[in-house]
């Protein structure tokens, strides 16, 4: 970055409207290294939120976006870091207060905070009562009773189902949502001015985002909260925000008014970034899978994606997976018997062909990775029913046969760091499968590794690196390397691309559909991510509770949803884009049922209609 | 936070990192540079190998320094003070002046750290002392070690009964108090000479403390070992090793015992440090090493008779002892902050 843009209008609010909530003006934040010297993460962020104002501070990781929220309220670690600049909140000058006042004036009573995880935001060994009237009372002292009173409504507020009840229960009986919803309630306890919500959804299944979005909208309106709303997500700045703040390796690189940044960006990186993220529905009419645009880092300009040439072999069927069953016992009691059992895949049937990919959607729980696992038999629990690759039953495998046929379906996993060994150099790890499955002679394996390197865009001398030394995309691309050692036939992608920055994830989903094309492999791609899937999926299968519910075409499934929930889980996408929201406001909360079951329960035997050709709807 | 590296920051090419790469730096590698770079550890090792080298001159001062045999009584022995002839027992001055008393520290060469009740020179002593005292807590750190790797690793990779067995096994060795156990033992085997087909073990053999030592351990160090194995084996890069159709003997060889290494290195300088202590304790005891054998342990118990007259005699075996395990545990710690499973993964 030679030039740092400056935004007038975000030092000069316009004469006449309310002065701000928030202003900051020239914050830097810098943090100080191992060996004392300072890192800048921060450089010259300026910005305003005015009263009922939505304004979303988005960029990727690294971006500085939650390190700001962080420096405005006060909360890094002073010993170790540096913030200058001007922070004014309400009046008050946040940088030059005391650690007390920030305390008594500021923190909780002007500005709130939501965060992320609200699994670790909440205190686990009191109960959601509890900790609501301790916010309460810390603002507003006031008797018990009253306050459990006040209590009680701020969850029937947050819309918590049968609130007066739930009250005294502690928050591992809450699920995700219900939590953030907790949270929430504890921030409105003070009726703050600034409500900062630090990628408040990211954590969510998407239906549950989508409800949590719109009462953040409603509370918003009734309470005339300000909001800064922190985020990586287009679709969710899409559906919040009044004004967009584009940041970048802590710059500021765009910022406007939201519906003037999504449809005439200025900024070259706002323009890429707007075209690496894919918009459910924009497949309509393309009939086979595509590319993300080619993005020129320079000017931002895209060139269109190309679609995948290869059409899938709809012969015989490369995998089969037939009844897949998987469940898994619970134990508890003294004597660790078993009391339950969660039916995690129920009855699940497929078939993918060469070079075509299936997707596999749903919410966490929904048994997708489950099913996965199951297929080359590395689940754990108790599976049942029959997975064939050609003519081979895997299920009646021996453990020595199991591991040479294992070849033929590789996994790429969600979480690439975890999955390769911290111990050996990425040489090693791309060369030991090759020659454990005596596919041929070391320096064989070595040249077939750096042709890989080099196919997968990382260079072949990176071979003698850790992979601690790579960042999180090039490590996703080494796992797709290693699986590509040994030239499998199926690959199973579980979650492979969700955990990656926007840009890096079309990078890779590209790589994947090159590799399709040039190889025919078949993909089972495993994702929570509707719109990535709608990109590169030739056929769509949508699970909810350990069960298909719809499976079928990609244009028939994502354009003529059958199943209730398949249209619930569609509906409830944020689009990146400001002219289409439509987020239901008032929506009821729905709770996402786990599928524990008693011992003797009986899985109801099930029928698939046609709905079309080959697209097959449970009958409920 | 998000303090880290940006990854993504620029557009496409962010994986175009080629060209010029400084050299590999491997976790081991990057652990030594660690302990290199921290002054604690330089220097705690420093004088750590100090005090080694010490004890392995013991036979040379002993010859050419202090002129005399550590491990004969001296009762009758003379030595030159200040040009002269004073015998090594003085008679006692205190009391009823009945009875003799060692010489104190001459802080000469000879008689450096005064005599013991048999007239023997403290400082030889002590040097010979801690050689046995290091080679038994190290052969007995070594033993543990292998051991509790043993134990845990097949307990943590079998699973299922054997894991049960293992477990309980070791529980139930952990039920003794470790000196409770570590005296029974030595009661037991003390005083009796093992055949073992051709290994002969003699009563009075450092074999024997040195087994009782490293065995009272094992529990305190396979169960963490188990678990981490048990952590490691579910751990997604295992799952990745059996995805690809890694044999499992090499899945254990190549994935899971490098990664536990971590683990039994942590824990050396500890349990070295530990079996110090123990070694002193149990020969202060008098069931540890045996005479003529000496050990900080035993000196520390000569010198118990002589504590109002000449505290040096027991005062000197107990600083080497502390200082040695104040050093070990300073290394320890040093060690553990740089191979913590949780700084392995880089950042």
């Amino acid at each position: 970055m030679t030039e740092r843009p400056t935004f007038p209008m975000a030092d000069h609010p316009t004469p006449g409207a309310p002065s701000p909530i928030l202003s900051i003006r020239n914050l830097r934040v810098a943090f100080q290294g191992a060996r004392g010297a300072w890192n800048e993460v921060v450089h010259g962020l300026s910005l305003t939120v005015a009263a009922g104002e939505t304004v979303a501070l988005v960029g990727e990781s690294g971006s500085g976006k939650s390190v700001t929220s962080l420096a405005l309220m006060r909360l890094l670690d002073p010993a170790t870091s540096r913030i200058t600049g001007q922070v004014t909140l309400d009046g008050a000058e946040v940088l030059s207060l005391s650690e007390a006042e920030m305390v008594a004036r500021v923190r909780g009573r002007i500005a709130a905070m939501i965060f992320q995880e609200p699994m670790t935001s909440l205190h686990p060994i009191y109960t959601v009562g509890e900790q609501l009237i301790e916010a309460l009372c810390c603002h507003r002292p006031m008797p018990r009773a009253e306050a459990r009173r006040a209590a009680v409504a701020l969850m029937e507020r947050v819309r918590i189902p049968d609130a007066a009840r739930r009250l005294d229960d502690y928050p591992h009986a809450f699920s995700g949502g219900m939590r953030q919803r907790v949270m929430i309630a504890m921030a409105l306890a003070s009726r703050p001015k600034l409500l900062i919500a630090d990628e408040p959804t990211t954590a969510l299944d998407v239906t549950v985002q989508g409800e949590i979005l719109s009462l953040l909208k409603e509370l918003q309106e009734d309470y005339g909260m300000a909001m800064l709303f922190i985020t990586h997500d287009m679709g969710v700045v899409a559906e919040m925000a009044d004004r967009t703040v584009v940041m970048l390796r802590g710059d500021v690189v765009e910022e406007g008014p939201t519906a003037q940044v999504f449809h005439a960006p200025r900024a070259p990186y706002t323009r890429a970034l707007l075209a690496s993220v894919p918009a459910l529905g924009s497949m309509r009419g393309e009939p086979v899978p595509l590319r993300f645009p080619a993005i020129d880092p320079a000017s931002g300009a895209a060139t269109p994606g190309l679609p995948l040439a290869r059409q899938p072999d709809l012969g015989t069927p490369l995998l089969e997976v037939r009844d897949l069953v998987n469940r898994f016992d619970v134990r508890g009691g003294l004597l660790r018997r078993k009391v339950a059992r969660v039916h995690a895949v129920e009855n699940v049937s497929f078939a993918i062909h060469p070079a075509e990919t299936l997707a596999l959607v749903g919410e966490s729980g929904c048994g997708k990775s489950t099913t996965g696992r199951s297929i080359i038999r590395l689940a754990g629990g108790t599976s049942s029913g029959s997975v064939r690759l050609d003519a081979t039953e895997l299920f009646t495998l021996s453990p020595g046969r199991l591991r040479l046929q294992r070849r033929e379906i590789q996994m790429i996993p969600q979480d690439p760091l975890a999955s390769l060994n911290p111990r050996m150099t990425i040489g090693e790890a791309l060369v030991e499968p090759f020659l454990e499955h005596r596919m041929g002679p070391a320096a064989e394996a070595r040249a077939k590794a750096a042709r890989l390197m080099d196919q997968v865009g990382l260079s072949p001398a990176m071979l003698e690196r850790f992979p601690h030394e790579f960042s999180g995309g090039q490590r996703q691309r080494l796992c797709i390397a290693r699986a590509l050692m040994l030239d499998p036939r199926v690959i199973i992608a579980d979650e492979s691309v969700s955990a990656l920055d926007v840009s890096v994830k079309a990078q890779v989903v590209n790589l994947l559909l090159d590799i399709q094309e040039r190889t025919g492999i078949a993909f089972l791609f495993i994702s929570h991510d509707i719109a990535v899937v709608e990109r590169i999926s030739h056929r769509i299968a949508v699970m909810y509770q350990g069960e298909i519910v719809e499976i079928g075409p990609r244009a028939a499934v994502m354009e003529t949803p059958q199943h209730p929930y398949t249209r619930r889980l569609i509906e409830a996408v944020a689009v990146p884009d400001p002219a289409r929201r439509h987020l239901r406001r008032t929506q009821p909360p729905s709770e996402l049922m786990n599928p524990i079951r008693p011992l003797d329960f009986v899985p109801p035997e099930r029928r698939y209609r046609e709905a079309g050709p080959g697209h097959f709807v449970r009958e409920d | 936070m998000t303090t880290d590296q940006p990854e993504t920051g620029s557009m496409p090419p962010a994986d175009a990192a080629g060209g010029a790469l400084p050299p590999p730096a491997g976790p081991w590698r990057r652990a030594l540079q660690g302990l290199a770079s921290s002054r604690t550890a330089v220097l705690s090792g420093l004088g750590l190998v100090l005090i080694v080298l010490a004890t392995v001159l013991a036979p040379v001062y002993a010859k050419h320094v202090a002129q005399t045999d550590p491990f004969r009584s001296g009762l009758s022995a003379k030595i030159m003070i200040d040009g002269k002839r004073s015998p090594v027992m003085e008679r006692s001055t205190e009391g009823l002046g009945l009875g003799v008393t060692p010489i104190g520290p001459t802080w000469g060469p000879k008689y450096f750290l005064g005599a013991d009740t048999q007239g023997r020179d403290v400082a030889a002593r002590l040097l010979y002392g801690g050689q046995n005292s290091l080679v038994i807590a190290g052969a007995a750190t070594l033993l543990c070690l292998v051991c509790a790797a043993v134990i845990g690793i097949v307990a943590g990779y079998a699973g299922g009964r054997v894991d049960t067995v293992l477990s309980n096994l070791i529980d139930m060795i952990w039920a003794f108090p470790v000196y409770l156990l570590a005296i029974s033992l030595s009661i037991v085997m003390l005083g009796k000479t093992f055949e073992i087909g051709p290994i002969h073990i003699s009563s009075s053999s450092l074999v024997v403390p040195i087994i009782i030592i490293g065995l009272v351990y094992v529990p305190y160090v396979a169960r963490p070992v188990r678990g981490r194995v048990i952590a490691i084996t579910n751990s997604d890069f295992v799952l990745a090793a059996r995805g690809l159709g890694i044999r499992p003997s090499r899945i254990l060889w190549r994935h899971i015992l490098p990664n536990v290494a971590t683990t039994l290195i942590v824990f050396a300088p500890m349990l070295m440090a530990l079996n110090i202590v123990t070694e002193s304790s149990l020969s202060f005891l008098s069931v540890g090493v045996q005479a003529p054998n000496a050990s900080w342990g035993t000196i520390l118990q000569d010198g118990q008779a002589l504590l109002y007259s000449r505290p040096v005699v027991s005062m000197a075996p107990g600083i080497a002892i502390m200082v040695t395990v104040m050093l070990l545990n300073l290394f320890g710690d040093v060690l553990r902050d740089i191979l913590d499973p949780k700084s392995v993964r880089g950042r």
